[in-house]
């Protein structure tokens, strides 16, 4: 009984310990479903053909955002064919961030011609399973059987200011190593962003 | 002799001019607002003196930071007789360091001293901040020869003089 107990109170600890950090490389991502910029609700299993995800927490008001909306654009078109689409969430509370409201994600996406789904993260309940911290925020997923794995975790290349001068592109270097079958080199980076802002 | 009197007179004029371009240089390298890298910045972060960093990580376009930079100014005016010293690392685009920062900078009138950190390869640095760092701001960095404490938050004035009255105590003991 005491050995249950302690085994349980175990899994607990380990439980929570889990979701309060988010996912780590090797994760399985559980699915989620959130409202697109299009107005119809979207899973991940709903992209029959992929075989991955990169999902990006972004969103309309953050300059590092901003910064790298060209560059997301470019990822999906020369990837979603290849099977890893981007799927764009924004995980601000407008309450806090009137400009991260779902209104004006539709008229940033119209503006910008977006080609992937940009969903609301609304009521803030995917971003904490992820354990976003910030925008852009990135975690590269992988279908392995019926699983879907994190890979990687991180930024898009290691400069947000000027995309000419990038010199490591951790992303692109992440999804073609997949594609490839061959192991990562690099699984986790960090970047400046803006924090994830939440109503007090 | 005409020709020598030339000769100096334009000797002259050349010392006169390679003195004023050196003096502004000697003024532009030391401007009220440094320009830094993150090599440039490190030395800044690991000061071994009596005094008490608090190291503020912010921009101006960041709403909870430009909320709590009058509650890090206060800890600067209040706090400057007990050895405590407010830097504030701005990671605006270098681009608005004429059009935003200093603008912002006059407008608040900002006692606090002010870098702006100019690094792009973040991932290359945050870890050497601290390692508990994800990267998002605001974010302060609190440090003495004592103790090093890190924060990726916005504070309120209260919970901030209250860490900063511990680091004192840690100090002083």
């Amino acid at each position: 009984m005491k050995k249950t107990m302690l085994t349980l109170s175990l899994v607990i600890v380990t439980v929570t310990l889990t979701f309060s950090q988010g996912y780590k490389i090797g994760d399985k991502v559980a699915d989620f479903k959130l409202k697109n910029i299009d107005g119809k609700m979207v899973s991940l299993a709903d992209f029959k053909d992929a075989k991955g995800y990169v999902v990006i927490f972004t969103c309309n008001h953050c300059p590092y955002a901003i910064a790298y909306e060209d560059r997301i654009i470019a990822l999906h078109n020369k990837y979603a064919s290849k099977g890893y689409p981007v799927v764009a969430i924004n995980p601000n509370d407008p309450a806090a961030q009137p400009q991260d409201s779902y209104e004006k994600m539709i008229e940033r996406a119209n503006e910008k011609k977006f080609p992937f789904v940009y969903l609301f993260d609304e009521g803030q309940k995917v971003y904490p399973v992820f354990g976003a911290t910030r925008t852009p925020h990135v975690y590269l997923v992988n279908k392995k059987g019926k699983d879907m794995v994190v890979e990687y975790i991180g930024t898009i290349d290691d400069n947000y200011k000027e995309a000419k001068e990038v010199k490591e592109t951790y992303l692109t270097n992440a999804i073609d190593a997949l594609i490839a079958g061959k192991k990562l080199a690099v699984t986790e980076t960090k970047a400046i962003g803006c924090s994830i802002k939440v109503k007090k | 002799m005409l020709t020598i009197l030339k000769k100096t007179a334009i000797f002259f004029f050349i010392g006169i001019i390679v003195l004023s371009c050196s003096q502004k240089k000697d003024i532009k390298s030391e401007p009220k607002v440094p320009i830094v890298d993150f090599e440039g910045l490190q030395p800044i972060l690991n000061l071994k003196n009596d005094t008490t960093y608090v190291v503020n990580f912010w921009a101006t376009w960041c709403t909870p930071c430009v909320k709590e930079i009058p509650y890090l100014e206060t800890i600067n005016g209040e706090y400057s007789n007990k050895k405590v010293k407010v830097i504030l690392i701005n990671l605006d685009f270098p681009n608005h360091y004429e059009t935003r920062l200093l603008p912002f900078i006059a407008e608040k009138k900002l006692k606090s001293k002010v870098i702006m950190l100019d690094d792009p390869n973040a991932n290359s640095w945050i870890n050497l901040v601290n390692p508990n760092w994800s990267g998002s701001i605001p974010a302060t960095l609190i440090y003495n020869k004592k103790e090093r404490r890190f924060f990726e938050k916005a504070f309120e004035l209260d919970e901030l003089k209250q860490i900063v009255d511990e680091m004192l105590l840690l100090n002083n003991n």
